[in-house]
């Protein structure tokens, strides 16, 4: 019987938050700070040939300026933390400058006099594949990976660039709507008889489709505080997570993790654009090591735009057969990735979407991501899967329509169930099931009576749609580490970061669950590198519920097997014999023969080994080894990688729903209901939940209907470097009341069931109201992620709309 | 390029009294820049892409704020906010089409500072020139929006001369529609200036978008009675509900007897540098019933003469369906 995992609580830092009393990194101050601001580029293209900085250097208050020279060279097609040699964006940072205030080290950057040689740009990826386009670099405009892709938000390694062209017949077909033949890709795969499952389609249906980058716009920009002590490094950060940092934020300071104190107790979002140490930390540590004085590296808002790196726009083609019984037969895709000067896309997890959403028996994926001199690209909430579902639900919609099928039973008819797979190696998944999120969905929305109700009222018209989100949600084989007191208490160590997902509370419900300990006699630990946190994954890739749930929970059995052992040492019997329950080891057979955890951890100190992290197993990560290593004697320890077996791909999967009435005459639309249902395994923490569906719901919205990410191709300047020309949804452009849900099966690979759900909760959302502005406009397709108010206009006009020639970065 | 939100060294003046900001203002002349609530100006400042010697400050006037019944209307101080705008029961009975504009404006924390003189003051929001680029409009000598390549979605459909920009307020329509005067004081004395002389087009000024010169304040807005309690509407389309520019707007007045429009103002924001009557429409329509068969016949002469760029054609069938909407409403 659960009495931590699926009950509310509120986590320890959600009073500071709401008095304002918790500190982000921009609050922390040090005697001595100074203050550094950068100078970034006003050139899409080109190199740095001179740096005058001496008139800023004279200024009284300014003590000292800091280039690409005071850090190691970084080749393309790596991005540096200060450019020089290759500048490939507008905003890219070129040096800081560091003073007493910050009114100085801004005017002292007006002094700063640069000679800057430009080069060719480009802003469109199809504009660079046609013959004679321009290049982002000059060595080429593709990035082309020679090892295997890591971790969603680790630095690129085994990567170079290639110069790639099209055909002009191919750019050609390609804006058209049509397969470029002859095109050249750098991934491509392939399963099942693609030829023969389109032959026994019943339709086929063949769409382009544009999906439009964005920005990362975090409430808290990437601001941080350095200054060095003895030899280590206390680094004030802003990210997600946590103990990730540790090892890359060393190596940027040429220092042994083990000199590196991070410290970032709260974060202000990161939405994927701070899943480990970006460049810019590089700039802080350094500067303050040099300068030997701590220094403060405020980001602005403006320069978080740049900075703060941007979801990859696509231009795609797909092709999709469907039988005449609704099975999905054939699909074949094409993706062309805009990576702006990171190069990288996330086509890859576009392609594994359309393999959870619909199955299909068999499919073909070509991929190519091409540089621009946009902004550093990375993964943004559902990288790849999210903007794909926006885009595939209409064309979805069609197909069921093709042959006569209600959409939500074509979605039922291909769903991924347990023995489902996902990705081209159409690899395993944990447990699937989503039928029974359709069907409880359904029933929510009221599918069936929405669908009888009148179309058009005046100038509004009705429009009704479904959506699927789906992001692989959980890793293995990180630790867990906790420690019970000599007070009794449990100390629940943690490296997962705050990122505001209060996921870092929720997972520590394990260990607590666990050791059946009451929450109030639970304390977190966490925040800083000092406080002996284990290693954790990044929190990116909503894996943090199913990954450290489990971390937790063999942490705890670990310490549940040595309260265990130390009972049978003290009293007697085998260790097998005694079981736990109201913070006490006692023996199965008679419980008033035990001892209290407090008493436990007092034995596990004075016969120290293992019992007290003298000694640790030998496969725990060196960082949980250190932080071990910290704890050693202060209680008992409990400490274990997680083992737990099985294998597959843990699915985070939702499906949404959405009523909207669209006003003909503006082009403008209101929600009138959203529906969603998780199938996220066991629900951990309720609220947290709700928020989460609220969160992706309002982020999906504005994928949908709303962002703007302009780049004008005459000068490769940005149009909507400010947060309100980005125009994220407000509270005016969302529905005050939803309705969400969960199937709440608990996965069998997670002791407590869960599976992670945070990101396609916004692909869901952006899905089922792309597919509710399709229904309005009896099925028309835009194909593109957002379909913005002009669009509809035009449509509704009989005018065309200004991404039909796939152009991306324009709307 | 700077941190864009650091204000830049100058002088700072915050008169109490409107002759003192008049002195301070005629002897600095193009030196000075007048602020009210400052959510025009602090971007330009941040960004550093307009700079000034002097600020002067005119947010403590308590004269410049309030709203007056005259002889023939009402008189609304310049700094007045857009909330108390929206929320004065005299606008809201008389002239709700101005409290209707000044509730959609931009969000409620900018309602709360922003005033009703920096809204129809404010500059255009071309995000070319905004960046600093040097345009005509800056002093330069091309256009980046006027372009088959430019990325041109907010800009005007009319009367574009060198400049395309197009009017971002949403209360200017309205006082035009109102048929409102301006009140500016210099040293020189007071002159009395028509809502629809004060808009400045590029055509005659193209670094200016209102009549006033250095020196000049606008110390109130006049509303005569001509239009009060008429038929009023107002529509504002953006693609946010809140915290949004115009991509175009509506607000009209019409005088109603029996059924027909006796006559009528109806005036479009967003689709030109100043707010655009359609004198064209108000006349087609004068004597004829105020029904949708009547908007239906003359929407599309709401747009005559407009020239689409490469991105904003859809404020052609906008801003037909608006006008459409304002006479059938």
């Amino acid at each position: 019987m659960s009495t931590h995992i699926g009950f509310d609580f509120t986590p320890p830092d959600v009073h500071g938050k709401v008095t304002g009393e918790i500190k982000y990194a921009e609050d922390y101050k040090k005697e001595g700070m100074v203050f550094a601001r950068i100078l970034t580029s006003p050139l899409p293209s080109g190199r740095v040939a001179n740096i005058d900085y001496s008139e800023a250097l004279r200024m009284d208050g300014v003590v000292g300026v800091f280039t690409a020279d005071d850090l190691p060279p970084v080749p393309p097609p790596a991005n540096p933390a200060l450019a020089s040699e290759y500048i490939t964006y507008v905003g890219q940072p070129i040096l800081a400058v560091a003073a007493v205030s910050e009114e100085i080290a801004e005017s002292a950057i007006d002094k700063i006099k640069i000679t800057y040689e430009r080069r060719p740009f480009c802003v469109d990826p199809l504009e660079s594949l046609a013959p004679g386009g321009p290049n982002a670099y000059p060595e080429g405009n593709t990035l082309v990976r020679t090892r295997e892709e890591g971790p969603e938000g680790t630095p690129i390694v085994g990567a170079e660039i290639k110069d790639i062209k099209w055909t002009q017949a191919a750019i050609d077909a390609f804006r058209a709507g049509k397969e470029p033949v002859g095109a050249e890709f750098t991934n491509e795969w392939e399963y099942g008889d693609l030829e023969a499952g389109f032959a026994e389609a019943a339709a086929i249906i063949e769409e382009p489709f544009v999906t439009m980058g964005y920005p990362h716009h975090s409430l808290e920009a990437r601001t941080g505080m350095a200054y060095w002590e003895n030899g280590k490094c206390y680094f004030h950060g802003s990210s997600q997570s946590q103990s990730a940092n540790d090892n890359g934020l060393a190596r940027m300071l040429n220092i042994d993790p083990g000199d590196l104190v991070f410290i970032n107790e709260a974060t202000g979002g990161g939405f994927g654009s701070k899943i480990g140490p970006y460049p810019y930390m590089a700039i802080t540590g350094n500067f303050a090591r040099m300068l030997n004085r701590p220094v403060q590296l405020r980001i602005t808002r403006e320069q978080e735009f740049y900075i703060g790196s941007a979801r990859s726009g696509m231009q795609g083609w797909m092709k999709m057969g469907v039988k005449a019984d609704g099975k999905v037969s054939a699909v074949d895709l094409i993706i062309v990735n805009d990576g702006g000067m990171t190069g990288g896309g996330s086509g890859g997890s576009s392609a594994g979407h359309v393999t959870v959403a619909y199955q299909p028996q068999s499919m073909r994926f070509r991929h190519i991501s091409v540089y621009t001199n946009t902004t550093p690209r990375g993964a943004q909430r559902g990288p790849g899967q999210n903007e794909m579902a926006a885009v595939l639900a209409p064309m979805a919609d069609k197909a069921a329509a093709a042959i006569g099928m209600d959409k939500v039973a074509f979605r039922r008819i291909n769903a991924i169930d347990s023995n489902g797979f996902e990705g081209g190696n159409q690899g395993p998944v944990t447990s699937a099931f989503v039928r029974e999120a359709l069907d409880q969905g359904q029933r929510l929305f009221g599918w069936e009576e929405k669908l009888a109700k009148p179309k058009r009222n005046g100038d509004k018209v009705r429009g009704v749609g479904v959506g699927i989100g789906y992001h692989g949600a959980g890793g293995r084989g990180y630790d867990g580490l906790v420690r019970i007191g000599t007070d009794g208490k449990l100390y629940i160590h943690s490296g997962v970061g705050n990122l505001g997902t209060y996921s870092y509370a929720g997972t520590c419900r394990a260990a607590a669950e666990a050791l059946q300990v009451p929450w109030e006699r639970c304390e977190i630990v966490r925040g800083r590198t000092d406080r002996h946190l284990p290693h954790s994954s990044g929190q990116g890739g909503s894996n943090t519920i199913f990954t450290h749930t489990r971390t937790n929970w063999v942490a705890a059995q670990d310490a549940i097997t040595k309260l265990k052992e130390i009972a049978a040492t003290d009293l007697g019997g085998a260790a097998d014999d005694y079981t736990i329950g109201e913070e006490r080891v006692f023996l199965s057979s008679n419980p008033s023969q035990g001892m209290t955890y407090a008493q436990a951890a007092q034995r596990a100190i004075e016969l120290g080994g293992k019992f007290s992290g003298q000694e640790y197993p030998d496969d725990i990560n060196p960082i949980t080894q250190r932080a071990v290593q910290g704890l050693a004697g202060t209680g008992l320890i409990g400490v274990s990688k997680d083992k737990i077996p099985g294998q597959g791909q843990p699915p985070g999967i939702l499906v949404g729903f959405c009523e909207i009435e669209l006003d003909t005459g503006t082009g403008k639309f209101e929600i009138t209901d959203y529906a969603a249902i998780a199938d996220c395994g066991t629900v951990v923490h309720p609220k947290n939940f709700d928020n989460a569906m609220r969160g992706g719901m309002v982020w999906g919205i504005g994928m949908a209907a709303l962002e703007r990410h302009v780049y004008d191709p005459q000068n490769g300047l940005p149009a909507n470097t400010g947060l309100y020309q980005s125009k994220p949804p407000t509270n005016k452009d969302v529905p005050v009341d939803t309705r969400m849900g969960a199937v709440n099966i608990p996965d069998p690979q997670n002791p407590t069931g869960g599976r992670g759900i945070g990101e396609p909760t916004q692909g869901a959302a952006a899905a089922a109201l792309a597919s509710a502005i399709s229904d309005a406009l009896d099925g028309h397709l835009f194909n593109t992620a957002p379909t913005t108010t002009d669009m509809i206009v035009n449509h509704l006009a009989g005018k065309s709309y200004s991404s039909k020639s796939l152009k991306t970065n324009t709307f | 390029m700077p941190s864009h939100d650091v204000m830049p060294n100058m002088e700072l003046y915050q008169p109490v009294q409107v002759e003192d900001a008049l002195a301070i203002a005629g002897r600095l002349a193009e030196r000075g820049w007048l602020v009210g609530g400052g959510q025009d100006t602090y971007g330009w400042l941040k960004d550093r892409a307009k700079s000034a010697d002097a600020l002067i400050d005119l947010s403590a006037i308590e004269a410049l704020r309030g709203v007056r019944e005259t002889a023939d209307g009402i008189e609304i101080g310049a700094l007045s906010t857009l909330t108390e705008i929206s929320e004065n029961p005299l606008i809201k009975e008389r002239y709700s089409v101005l409290s209707d504009a000044a509730a959609v404006v931009a969000s409620p924390q900018i309602r709360n500072i922003g005033t009703l003189g920096g809204n129809i003051s404010q500059d255009v929001r071309c995000w070319y020139y905004r960046r600093g680029l040097s345009c005509y409009r800056a002093g330069g000598n091309l256009c980046y929006a006027d372009t088959p390549q430019g990325m041109n979605r907010e800009h005007s459909l009319f009367e574009a001369s060198r400049c395309v920009a197009a009017s971002a307020s949403d209360t200017a329509p309205a006082l035009v529609a109102l048929d409102a005067t301006m009140v500016i004081r210099s040293l020189d004395g007071e002159r009395v200036v028509a809502a629809q002389d004060y808009f400045v087009g590029p055509a005659i000024d193209i670094e200016n978008t209102t009549a006033l010169q250095p020196g000049e304040i606008l110390t109130a807005v006049r509303i005569p009675s001509t239009w009060a309690n008429a038929t009023f509407y107002f529509e504002k389309v953006a693609d946010r509900n809140v915290w949004d520019f115009s991509l175009v707007n509506v607000a009209a007045a019409f005088k109603v007897s029996n059924g027909n429009i006796e006559d009528s103002r109806i005036v479009c924001g967003a689709v030109q540098c100043t707010p655009r009557r359609v004198v064209n429409v108000e006349n087609a329509i004068r004597g004829k019933a105020k029904t949708s068969a009547t908007a239906e016949a003359v929407a599309t002469m709401s747009t005559q003469g407009a020239r689409e760029l490469a991105h904003n054609g859809f404020k052609v069938p906008l801003m037909q369906n608006l006008v459409r909407r304002a006479i059938s409403a």
